[in-house]
């Protein structure tokens, strides 16, 4: 390969390239763990994989090829010195999550190709979480739920945030709510870690510098049984964020301004890494905000490097080891992307697509029905805090129905006990009623998605609404013909005050 | 074995003579056994074992997308792009879980049915459980949105036997290959605008090609590649087990 005399770096490119190609392949060797044997045949424990040739350090002297963040987890799970993109390989997982829409298929899958009296792999790596169609009539969803409890008692599985009682969340103490924010505040979210989840919006915590995924029933079905799958490892584009961030824009903004940019699938197939002087001044939240949001760009996962704010937040929640791991400063990154943040502005993304990037204030003639604050992109602790922020700063009341759904127990306790800054004492949930907003509803994913016909705050007409959310596809929070702006929860608020998409500066400055 | 890969292929795949008939049906779609589920026998698991019977007598050595032989046959829907995962199947229909035979079938019923009003044809008529159109034609990034499977679950359970789109999002793309319910087929040009729904179109896997009978037109599609053989044994597990990924079930 003639690139390979001025370019070392490519040429360890194509050579690892063609090895992935054969490793997925061939059949020939088994993977580096015990053979599986007759006696203990209910459980599998080994999952064959093709032997890769030992890599000798390369005859020009070098000894490291460098690697991204996302490709050095990538490499350590599955036990290799390193991979490259492209490469199919076998990692091993260190969480599983599912929850009641995808719990049951992929138990089914699992009791299916492993056998009835299968036992999952490790009972304390599984986190099983019902959070989607909870405080519903529907009697399939709330099945779905006694699935979940029934897998679990079964299986003895260490994490399972249950709800029996659904007149009244808070006399469940084990519930949670929204799965991605509950796996952060639970300690589940870990650097360098793999974390796979039947949800899109794992990608979630990539925030904490973690390799985290979606994917569907039948892969979390293997999951399940052997503790492994099989990943193509993505390219990754890189987002450098850099200038101070201006008081009106939250995460919201940055990764609506970056879909924007690249479109709903600018990353398909790729991870995204974000870096920068803004990002490393962002919350966890905030950083988990920009990384939930990655799937709407199709990107594969989303990883912000791992620091003292990520090394602080988890101090009183996990006592797992763990190891962070960086992209070497030689790393390949297809693409980088630069923003000077104090330049933004706050934006929307109109219907019916995340990436109908638009300033909010070139929205100011949309009238508005209605606003939703929620989900796991903009139902956090600090989203509410923002939007009660923005009520506070204006003294006034809201003009149309703005629906508050806390992601998890541990939200809904903070609106209601954290007091807001600047406001003499006040708790968001005063504020929020001061404003007239609904009170702060049950927490679980809501509208978010629509769902069945008598969940809270759904779509079931063709209103418009301004929404804290991540999706605005047709039909996304129920109704075909209702249309969805996607804001940040500043956005939201200022939105909700005025009756007509705005740009929260009119009220924060 | 005696029997030629193409030979299988052609029982499998019941190739009846393609354009002559004009009333395509579900019974010359991929593996028939997958798409006519019984009672008796979970569908894909029906299909796990009818398609691990026709892979195991093809050669495998050397597995690509020259491995990858029969056709499909059928009338086509058309849509356009960023058709996302609450338009195949919205979320209100997720409480079915695809791994009740019961409740397979039924997820079917309501595939597409989340697609804006201004597609005017259904994809399944109001009484009906399955679909009349056997192949799916789309724009770039289909499937996009949720990571729920339920969405080529829907479709494979609907009767539709392959998806041809200009591109997809991975996820759907993942879950299409792991479950082997549908073959997502990627065009090199944008046939969504070229085709209409309701032409009558063949697929030969085998030539990653596509004729449009009704406008005459043929198309090259890209190789279906390494997914190829996933899809035909029946799914990831199928093919894990073929190939000695994992023990088999009778291990």
């Amino acid at each position: 390969m003639s690139s390979s005399t001025f370019v070392p770096q490519s040429a360890h490119f194509i050579v690892n390239k063609d090895l992935g190609r054969s490793a997925f392949t061939s059949q020939s060797l088994p993977f580096p763990v015990p053979k599986c044997k007759k006696s203990i045949s209910k459980k599998v424990v080994s999952v064959m994989a093709p032997q890769q040739s030992e890599r000798k350090p390369a005859s020009t002297g070098s000894v490291k090829t460098a690697m991204t963040m996302t490709e050095k987890i990538l490499a350590r799970a599955s036990e290799k010195p390193h991979v490259v993109p492209g490469e199919n390989v076998w990692v091993n997982v260190d969480v599983l999550m599912t929850h009641d829409v995808c719990g049951p298929g992929s138990f089914g899958i699992f009791k299916r190709e492993f056998g009835e009296n299968a036992k999952v792999w490790d009972r304390e790596k599984i986190v099983i979480i019902p959070d989607h169609y909870i405080f519903t009539t529907d009697e399939r969803a709330n099945r779905n739920v006694d699935i979940l409890r029934d897998f679990c008692m079964e299986q003895n599985i260490k994490y399972f945030y249950d709800i029996k009682d659904l007149g009244n969340f808070r006399a469940n103490p084990d519930y949670k709510g929204v799965c991605h924010v509950a796996l952060a505040q639970e300690g589940h979210c870990r650097p360098g870690e793999v974390l796979l989840g039947t949800d899109s919006h794992t990608c979630t915590a990539g925030a904490f510098g973690q390799f985290a995924s979606g994917i569907g029933n039948t892969d979390a079905g293997f999951v399940l049984g052997t503790g492994k799958s099989l990943l193509k490892v993505p390219p990754t584009l890189r987002f450098v964020l850099d200038g101070e961030m201006p008081s009106y824009l939250l995460a919201k903004d940055l990764i609506l301004q970056i879909i924007g940019e690249i479109s709903v699938s600018g990353a398909t197939y790729k991870s995204m890494e974000f870096v920068g002087t803004t990002v490393e001044s962002l919350t966890m939240e905030e950083r988990m905000t920009l990384c939930n949001m990655v799937i709407e760009a199709g990107g594969k996962n989303g990883v912000v490097p791992a620091d003292s704010t990520t090394f602080k937040y988890l101090e009183d929640k996990t006592s797992v080891p763990y190891e962070p791991v960086y992209s070497d400063e030689q790393a390949r990154f297809p693409s980088e992307y630069r923003f000077d943040v104090s330049k933004l502005e706050p934006l929307v993304a109109k219907p019916h697509s995340p990436d109908r990037r638009a300033l909010a204030r070139e929205c100011k003639d949309v009238k508005i029905d209605r606003v939703y604050i929620g989900s796991c992109t903009g139902g956090k602790t600090e989203d509410f805090m923002a939007a009660a922020k923005v009520f506070l700063a204006s003294g006034q009341k809201v003009k149309v129905p703005t629906f508050l759904v806390p992601a998890t127990q541990k939200v809904w306790l903070d609106i209601y006990s954290l007091p807001v800054a600047g406001s003499g004492g006040k708790t968001c949930s005063q504020i929020f009623e001061e404003a007239g907003c609904d009170t702060p509803a049950s927490p679980s994913c809501g509208a978010c998605l629509g769902g069945p016909k008598d969940t809270y705050a759904r779509l079931n007409e063709p209103k418009v609404c301004v929404s804290t959310t991540n999706r605005n596809f047709p039909g996304r929070m129920g109704h075909k013909e209702g249309q969805i702006y996607l804001a940040s929860p500043y956005t939201a608020a200022a939105s909700a005050l005025t009756g007509f998409v705005s740009d929260p500066r009119e009220f924060l400055q | 074995m005696a029997i030629s890969s193409t030979s299988v292929a052609a029982a499998f795949f019941n190739s009846a003579s393609a354009a002559s008939n004009l009333k395509p049906s579900i019974s010359f779609l991929s593996p028939p056994s997958r798409k006519l589920p019984s009672v008796s026998v979970h569908p894909i698991l029906k299909s796990v074992i009818s398609n691990a019977r026709a892979i195991s007598i093809a050669p495998r050595a050397t597995p690509s997308a020259t491995t990858t032989t029969g056709s499909f046959h059928g009338l086509c829907y058309v849509v356009g792009d960023n058709i996302d995962t609450d338009q195949i199947i919205p979320a209100e229909y997720l409480t079915l879980v695809p791994s009740n035979p019961a409740e397979y079938e039924k997820l079917g019923s309501y595939a597409m049915i989340g697609l804006p009003a201004s597609y005017e044809t259904r994809f399944i008529e109001p009484d009906e459980m399955k679909t009349k159109y056997s192949i799916l034609i789309a724009g770039d990034n289909f499937g996009c949105g949720s990571s729920r499977e339920h969405a080529p679950v829907a479709l494979g359970a609907a009767g539709v036997a392959a998806v041809v789109a200009e591109s997809y999002a991975r996820i759907f793309f993942r879950n299409s290959v792991a479950t082997g319910e549908v073959y997502p087929l990627e065009s090199e040009v944008r046939i969504c605008e070229e085709c209409r729904t309701g032409d009558v179109i063949t697929i030969e896997l085998g030539e990653s090609r596509l004729i449009n009978h009704t406008t005459g037109k043929e198309y090259k599609l890209k190789p279906i590649g390494d997914a190829g053989p996933v899809i035909e044994a029946g799914g990831i597990f199928a093919y894990a087990r073929k190939t000695g990924m994992i023990p088999s079930q009778s291990a």
